[in-house]
């Protein structure tokens, strides 16, 4: 398993091949005759020419040296990284969700608009929100949407002017990254020594420019912020909307809603919250959801009922456009709403209550061994500080490289910024107290080598498929794809 | 609950490990006045077989295309997958993973990645290509933003033969930023070059081409090329079927800067329109002005080669509101599954697929066209797609034709209101001539 697997494209031979057409059973007309020859290609792709075993050894060869959820712990804090319940993905690969097109006619997709419209409904009554849209494609997308949508709230007011969003200096990197993209100011406000907004600043920053403030709660910090309201008072006095960051509702599924909060834009990750598998990276899916005065924004198209027939409606005058090609990533939506009506309402409320369970069991354990910045009760998630291991030359994220060969996940490092050689780790309810245990031993254990043996940690990891790699060679010379080798009768031609 | 492992007697050790008598105090810094004092207005949970049996039921109530014929394109496209895609994507080593910010326990995802990023790059004969994006829609958009950032200028023109909820989508990301699009006229199912040559001046940033475009026709991608160049105008490609890129001339090699488009093609499901992948190739003098992902190849502390994300420093997460895009996640798993579609498919299996979609939908334009009631819409050199204009009411039409289990053609009078007598039919090389002939045959008793 260690060292490399060559790329596709260095196997096989010329004339091999995977797969096989049916013979064309139409008459056929030369191509020329139906493209002029100036469009065709001259030159065939460089694709790979494999037999159908060496591609499927291939790809279980990476699969093999790869780590997901199934294969153990993954304590990635922010990223919600719970176990994806199997019931999830037979739903989706059901023909009648994963083999229809998006613009058959309407009575021909009932099932999946009716699917829509109910999945709707449950992310407002958890958001204590009015109406949703499940367009956006991730957490970040649903950002953007959600600040065109203040943005063309205010303009319909005539207060075009308000040109300012705050972001607290523990946001997720993606809040002022989709402000400026919104067009927006981004405007940071501190936090205070309890890891919440700093009240008395943000009163400060908040004026007659301030469109609205972005807010994750529980914070990155995983702690929830208890001046809350104070601070939705300030931010709407200003005339400005408050906006709710998602990615931390894990923590409060029936517990508390953003709505009751006084936020008035939510966003939601699905695949956090509700369980839809990562992928490596995407699909997601994020959905908004919005108080009742702005639902005019939301975008086109909404799906709506008539008496028991569900339609998808265009009309909507004040809809700030389209985000997005068709209706959202649908088969995310899928595996949400299985997991929604697998749970319930006293499910999800379970969830929360186990997640933070979890995370303050973890952080209690660990605080011994690890610089605790902030001395709270955690949400579903903490921060931890690896300073006292630095003063052995043993920085964070040796740490968590040296995780990786104990054969778990590391948590996420070096975020937020506001924490000194941070360490965030959300453990989620799927997790058992055995699993728990384990890492806390472990942890114990890096924090030991720290002192005793920094070296191990330092260079670790050592039982991976490879080792610690140069990531600032890759950027400073950066190789981006494979290229096919010269012909050496080519070879310093041209 | 069956996804917890927590027991009640765990529940209490950790309890009491935290210090605290119940659960409910851990909640104490979350005010009380916001507290939920009733359960969430949600139907009760259900175990797994009676979700499943209502999953199912649901499902049952749309017409899934492997019970219907369907003749629909327009931007989502039902080709056929090797049998062996399924169990390779459907490793839950891969579906279950995160983005791979610890690249030595990730390389699996990595490499193929990697792997994708050279399939793309060398179908659509560009220099390089990120991770993928949302979708076809959200790329173009994406592209022409990095085209007013390139050139500094603040008005893309797209043509109205590039499709219409792209162009929408390529509104709304624009008008945020206070840019411009202008949208140029068609003519006779292709861009009308003369306006695109009125309209282009040194205040444009880029200039965008479907090829083919929304109505199959083929453009004439060099000619956007001449016109670009003349004015300093990026030229970016949009196609929303890269498998066309089996016989067309490739953006790369007709002079493109950006090459966009729609991925799903490439052994995704049709999923009723998401997720999808759009994907995005440059030319290298753009690469650090990409929006989204990107792995590159490096070595690890033996010299081993190995493959991580690159050029992070583009990032939200490192530039925050300086950064090139708001872009966090990829469709990283969509990805996945087109670089091992290709990798089945091979050199030769995509030209043989984009040859049968080719021979297949000329056969059904000849059989259609020849029908009383049909006629061409035009006279264009077309792909898969192809306009039909017809004496029947097309929304009937497409209605009658499910009598027959046969999901027809587009009626384009949503999106086009001067076609409303026409209708756009997609065939691919998953369609049998036995199949086309019946629908000839249907559409001939209808009219």
């Amino acid at each position: 398993m260690q060292g490399s697997v060559p790329l596709i494209f260095e196997k096989g031979a010329p004339g091999r091949r995977a797969y096989e057409l049916p013979e064309l059973d139409v008459d056929e007309r030369p191509v020329e005759e139906l493209i002029p020859a100036e469009l065709l290609r001259r030159e065939p792709p460089a694709l790979p020419e494999v037999s159908e075993p060496e591609a499927v050894r291939h790809f279980i060869a990476l699969s093999r040296r790869n780590y997901g959820v199934d294969v153990g712990f993954y304590p990635l804090g922010s990223c919600t990284m719970k176990y994806n319940p199997k019931i999830n993905e037979l739903a989706a690969s059901l023909p009648g969700f994963a083999h229809i097109h998006p613009y058959q006619p309407e009575e021909t997709v009932q099932g999946a608009l009716e699917l829509m419209y109910t999945l709707e409904q449950y992310l407002c009554e958890i958001a204590g929100m009015s109406r949703a849209t499940l367009q956006p494609a991730a957490g970040a997308h649903g950002e953007l949407l959600g600040l065109m949508i203040m943005k063309a709230y205010h303009e319909s007011r005539g207060e075009g002017h308000r040109v300012e969003i705050i972001v607290p200096d523990s946001a997720h990197g993606t809040n002022p990254a989709s402000a400026a993209m919104c067009g927006y100011k981004v405007v940071q406000v501190r936090s205070n020594e309890r890891g919440s907004v700093d009240v008395e600043e943000l009163r400060r920053l908040v004026g007659p420019n301030t469109a609205g403030l972005m807010l994750t709660n529980p914070n990155t910090l995983g702690l929830f912020e208890e001046d809350i309201l104070e601070v939705a008072q300030i931010v709407h006095d200003a005339g400005g909307l408050l906006y709710y960051d998602g990615a931390n509702a894990n923590a409060i599924l029936g517990r508390c809603r953003p709505g009751d909060m006084g936020f008035d834009i939510v966003h939601f990750n699905l695949h956090k919250t509700f369980s839809t598998p990562h992928g490596g990276g995407g699909p997601g899916a994020g959905p908004i959801a919005v108080r009742e005065d702005l639902v005019p924004f939301l975008p086109v198209p909404m799906v709506e009922k008539d008496g028991d027939r569900y339609y998808l409606d265009y009309d909507r005058p004040h809809a700030v456009g389209r985000i997005k090609a068709f209706y959202g990533n649908f088969g995310v939506l899928v595996r949400a709403y299985t997991y929604i009506r697998r749970l319930g309402a006293e499910g999800l409320r379970a969830v929360s209550e186990q997640a933070v369970i979890n995370a303050n069991y973890l952080m209690t354990r660990l605080a011994e061994y690890y610089e605790l910045p902030y001395k709270r009760r955690c949400m579903h998630e903490f921060v931890l500080s690896g300073v006292r291991q630095k003063k052995h030359g043993v920085r964070t994220l040796d740490i968590a490289k040296r995780l990786l060969d104990f054969g778990v996940h590391a948590p996420t490092v070096y975020f937020p910024l506001i924490v000194d050689e941070a360490i965030m780790i959300e453990p989620t309810e799927t997790e058992s107290k055995e699993t728990l245990d384990e890492f806390v031993e472990i942890m114990i254990r890096i924090a030991r080598e720290a002192e005793e043996n920094p070296d191990v940690v330092r260079t670790a990891p050592h039982n991976t498929p490879v080792k610690r790699l140069d990531e600032a060679r890759a950027a400073r010379h950066p190789v981006l794809c494979w290229c096919p080798p010269v012909p050496a009768e080519n070879a310093g031609g041209q | 609950m069956a996804y917890s492992p927590m027991t009640e007697a765990d529940k209490q050790a950790m309890l009491s490990v935290i210090g605290v008598q119940s659960a409910d105090e851990l909640f104490a810094d979350i005010p009380e006045s916001i507290r939920l004092q009733r359960p969430l207005n949600l139907p009760k949970g259900m175990a797994e077989a009676e979700v499943r049996r209502h999953l199912e039921a649901l499902a049952a109530r749309n017409a899934d295309v492997t019970r219907y014929t369907c003749f629909l394109g327009a931007g989502a496209y039902e080709h056929l997958i090797p049998a062996a895609l399924g169990p390779l994507v459907s490793r839950s080593e891969f579906y279950t993973s995160y983005t791979p910010y610890q690249p030595e326990i990730t390389q699996g995802v990595l490499q193929a990645t990697y792997e994708y990023q050279t399939h793309i790059a060398q179908l659509t004969g560009m220099d390089m290509a990120n991770a993928s994006i949302y979708d076809g829609a959200t790329a173009l958009a994406e592209a022409c933003l990095v085209a007013c950032a390139h050139t500094g200028r603040e008005k893309v023109l797209v043509p109205t033969t590039v499709h219409p909820e792209y162009r929408q989508v390529v509104h709304t990301y624009l008008r945020h930023q206070r840019l411009q699009v202008v949208e140029v006229p068609y003519d006779q199912g292709a861009t009308d070059l003369e306006r695109l040559a009125a309209l282009l001046d040194d205040q444009t940033a880029g200039v965008v081409v479907q090829q083919p475009n929304f109505f199959g026709v083929l453009e004439d991608p060099r000619a956007f090329a001449r016109l670009a160049e003349k004015h300093g105008a990026l030229l970016i490609a949009c196609t929303t079927d890269p498998l066309t890129l089996g016989l067309l001339e490739p953006p790369g090699a007709y002079g493109a800067h950006i090459a966009v488009g729609e991925g799903q093609p490439l052994g995704s499901p049709l999923s009723f329109g998401g997720p999808y992948l759009g994907f995005f190739a440059a030319r290298d003098e753009l690469v650090r002005r990409i929006p989204g992902r990107i792995v590159g190849a490096t070595v690890d502390r033996d010299g081993n080669t190995g493959y991580v994300l690159t050029l992070q420093t583009r990032e939200q997460h490192i530039r925050r509101e300086r950064a090139t895009s708001n872009i966090c996640t990829n469709q990283a798993l969509n990805a996945l599954t087109a670089a091992v579609y290709l990798t089945l498919l091979g050199k030769q299996g995509v030209r043989d697929v984009a040859y049968q979609c080719l021979q297949k939908a000329h056969y059904a334009y000849r059989r259609i066209t020849s029908l009383p009631g049909f006629a061409p819409a035009w006279e264009r050199p077309f792909f898969h797609e192809f306009v039909v204009r017809t004496t029947a009411d097309p929304e009937e039409l497409t209605r009658r034709l499910l009598d027959y289990q046969i999901i027809g053609g587009l009626p384009l009078g949503r999106f086009y209101p001067e076609l409303a007598d026409c209708i756009l039919f997609c065939v691919t090389e998953a369609r049998t001539k036995e199949e086309i002939d019946r629908l000839a045959a249907v559409l001939e008793g209808l009219t």
